[in-house]
């Protein structure tokens, strides 16, 4: 976006906008206080345009387009909330909630109620099925409720620490994200800054003490868990 | 199972040395083929060698089909089960050699000598039922068809009985059937040498879009105006691409293509690279054409002993280099930008667009990405004119087109068709007519549309296509009789999709499993079901992030139309 200053506008549900030049739709939209829903967006991370749950009309086109990333462009014509917009909202919540344990993601079951999600709309489906990975003192992992917002991935890399510890395994619905070769996180290059943790929208990672106090562990215990203690370590290879 | 030696690994590790993440596919492919798999030390050796870091590279691994992160058979067949090879018998195929050997698709047998899988298309869909056999320590070749189930587990090889036919005036003039033309006759490149000693970049990719060339991959973007708008971008150096990729599922005559006219493919390119001035060029080849990618790399290892390409070509001032890459398995590749993070060492996943290639693209920068057939037009265009081109189709489908047909007809295989012929000509005069009582044609491959029997009369243009409600696509053509449950052509399609789809955007990550499962249970639908498809046909369409999830339920949708019954429906 070559020239920020160029102020244009455009229309959003009626109303007209007035934004920088290269200001996406989805800050075009709320700074007239229009919401539009996201679950992989994160003010922090290097938008992807993942979930697609930000998706709007942009000039009656063909394809919908992801608010997160798209920018603005003079004269656009933008319905953030119609019947095409509604139907593939819905049915993206559908599907994930037919896939994914959503029960620790407040803001994605807020989304289920408002845009009338069933919940049983896909019966007889493949879940996303993993077991809890307690391998390190500072973190738990349950893929099985991760969404694949690939926010812990990029802080992980680019976005942030520049450690590189995870990365994707298999493709399509069976993608996870993975170690590599099934390394434990504490014989990976993972340095335990907590990034990843702090960016998971749906409770896939979760601190050690948090799920200790969720399990009823004791005090004691929970010390005894989370201490980087020497016999914590397996054999690194 | 056998591991990769120490010494095997210095080798392979000495021959990347000082080369960087882009060299990651080609190093894979170097370490597959010597253990069948890539153990985590193999990986470790050229996470340091390539400086990536190692979650990376086994990402890298866990993406494409080809390579393994476990031990498999030293010889592993994938056998395709997608439409064209189904109703040939790639089930059966599939189940003898199980039962032959006592396992189940995708297990090893005890001795650890084979391992089954059933795979997607292999784009050998006129020689079908199809497989792609991989031998630990010698490399893959393609067997098709399969009759002899003993003859595939021994090794053999059948010779293929390629069927290139048509009005063969811009792609197949002089093409023999099953030989790779050599250099001496394929001659040496004279459009190139007029275009180097005679015109400017800029009236190479003028007199290109003045014969209304489009791609011919499928997307039918003007590629005379995509030069125009590479040559013109910011930033250096430039990349000329060629998409070898062809994965959609009953499109061959880009592997008939490189398989018997090499040469008039690297000209093209050079052709292109002169146009955007590109000082290097790529051709990325699917990991299935094993013996595509053979005659490619031969072939230019030909054209750079006669100096037509590399330094100075032909004495002038332009050099460019012509590199092949090989996939990894893997139909997202196909997508331009997906391809492009391959040949950089990633997993393919499709980029946002825009930016488009033409400014941003391999590498990051200005990039001209054709397929095969849309480069294989131009040195005809540059040497005889694009008045010359344009004498055969419509104003809107300029010149001859090649189309790969596959299926219920008599002598399947790749056509050179004037735009314009009907679809009925093709079938009945081209192609000998059908086997049997055609009921289905699919046009456009997986992500196409299908047509009653009764449509078939419609001209093969792209507007007329268009304005049928169907598509040209990549030009594929399979047709179905009335012996075939079309319920099983889309579960295979349903399969097809699910499997590749690369688990970026939600919408097809999902869906394509949904999809899935709704069209396996098509004999027995649950209530609600053709309504389910629909929301996830139509949220794929609509809001996926590139052209795979947004095609992935056309072919469903459309079948939906016309054959309301095939899901329960009232017609």
């Amino acid at each position: 976006m070559s020239d920020t200053s160029e102020m244009i506008t455009l229309t959003i549900d009626g109303q007209p906008v007035t934004v920088a030049a290269g200001t996406t739709i989805l800050e075009a939209a709320r700074s007239v206080g229009i919401e539009v829903p996201v679950i992989c967006y994160h003010e922090a991370t290097t938008p992807n345009g993942l979930c697609r749950v930000c998706v709007v009309d942009v000039d009656g086109g063909r394809l919908l387009q992801p608010a997160c990333i798209v920018p603005c462009r003079a004269g656009m014509v933008v319905e953030t909330r119609n019947e095409r917009v509604e139907r593939s909202r819905r049915t993206i919540l559908e599907m994930l909630n037919s896939a994914v344990n959503l029960a620790e993601a407040p803001a994605i079951q807020t989304l289920l109620d408002d845009y009338e999600a069933q919940p049983d709309r896909f019966p007889s489906a493949a879940k996303r099925d993993h077991a809890l990975i307690d391998d390190n003192p500072f973190y738990v992992r349950d893929y099985s409720q991760c969404v694949l917002c690939w926010r812990c991935v990029q802080v992980c890399a680019e976005d942030a620490q520049y450690t590189y510890a995870l990365t994707f395994d298999h493709r399509g619905f069976d993608t996870h994200v993975s170690t590599g070769f099934g390394v434990p996180l504490p014989d990976s290059s993972c340095v335990f800054c907590g990034q990843c943790v702090s960016v998971c929208p749906t409770g896939a990672l979760k601190p050690k003490i948090e799920f200790g106090l969720e399990q009823g562990w004791t005090l004691e215990q929970i010390w005894e868990n989370t201490r980087f203690l020497k016999k914590n370590r397996r054999k690194s290879g | 199972m056998a591991e990769i030696t120490r010494t095997r690994l210095d080798e392979i590790v000495a021959r990347y040395a000082g080369r960087g993440r882009e060299a990651l596919l080609p190093m894979l492919w170097d370490a597959q083929h010597e253990a069948g798999y890539i153990d985590p030390e193999t990986a470790q050796s050229i996470s340091r060698t390539l400086r990536v870091p190692i979650a990376e590279i086994y990402g890298v691994i866990g993406f494409y089909t080809l390579f393994s992160d476990e031990p498999e058979g030293e010889t592993v067949i994938h056998v395709c089960t997608d439409p064209s090879c189904g109703v040939a018998g790639a089930d059966s195929v599939v189940d003898e050699l199980c039962a032959r050997l006592g396992v189940r698709p995708g297990e090893t047998t005890a001795d650890g000598r084979y391992t089954i899988k059933r795979g997607t298309c292999l784009g050998l869909c006129e020689h079908a039922p199809a497989a792609l056999v991989c031998q630990r320590g010698e490399g893959e070749y393609s067997h098709a068809p399969v009759t002899d189930i003993a003859a595939l587990l021994d090794g053999q090889r059948p010779a293929r009985a390629a069927v290139v036919d048509g009005e063969r005036q811009v792609f197949l003039a002089g093409a023999v059937p099953n030989h790779a033309e050599s250099l001496a006759e394929y001659g040496d490149y004279a459009a190139l040498r007029r275009a180097l000693l005679t015109l400017t970049p800029e009236q190479v990719s003028a007199e290109v879009e003045a014969s209304g060339l489009v791609g011919r991959g499928g997307a039918g973007f003007p590629t005379g105006m995509k030069w125009r708008f590479t040559r013109g971008a910011a930033g250096q150096p430039h990349y000329a691409v060629c998409n070898a990729d062809e994965s959609e599922p009953g499109t061959f005559k880009d592997r008939v293509l490189m398989e018997h006219r090499p040469h008039l493919l690297l000209e093209g390119l050079l052709l292109a690279a002169y146009a955007i001035q590109a000082r290097y060029a790529f051709v990325f080849v699917r990991g299935e054409y094993p013996e595509a990618t053979t005659i490619m790399e031969a072939a230019i290892r030909e054209a750079q002993s006669a100096g037509l390409l590399g330094e100075r070509i032909m004495g002038t001032d332009f050099s460019c280099s012509v590199e092949v890459r090989r996939g990894g398995g893997a139909y997202i590749c196909g997508e331009e930008t997906a391809l492009f993070e391959a040949i950089e060492g990633k997993r393919g996943f499709p980029r946002i667009k825009p930016p488009y290639p033409t400014t941003h693209g391999l590498f990051n920068r200005p990039t001209s990405i054709n397929n095969v057939e849309t480069l294989c037009a131009v040195p005809a265009i540059i040497r005889n004119g694009a008045g010359w081109f344009r004498q055969w189709g419509t104003e809107k489908s300029t010149g001859t087109k090649l189309v790969s047909v596959s299926g219920h007809v008599r002598r399947p295989g790749v056509y050179e068709i004037p735009f314009g012929l009907t679809l009925r000509e093709l079938l009945e005069g081209h192609c000998a007519g059908f086997v049997g009582e055609p009921q289905a044609v699919l046009m456009g491959g997986a992500a196409g549309t299908f047509l009653r029997a009764d449509e078939i009369d419609v001209p093969l243009t792209y507007e007329a296509l268009q304005a049928a409600g169907t598509t040209l696509g990549s030009g594929a053509v399979m047709v179905f009789n009335s012996e075939v449950d079309l319920r099983d052509v889309l579960r295979r399609l349903g399969h097809f999709f699910a499997h590749e789809s690369c688990g970026k955007c939600f919408p097809c990550q999902l869906g394509t499993q949904r999809q899935m499962e709704i069209l396996d249970r098509l004999e027995q639908p649950l209530p609600g079901d053709v309504e389910r498809l629909r929301d996830v046909g139509l949220t794929m369409t609509e809001a996926s992030l590139c052209g795979l999830g947004q095609t992935a339920a056309m072919a469903v949708l459309s079948a939906l139309r016309k054959w309301p019954a095939l899901f329960g429906e009232e017609a």
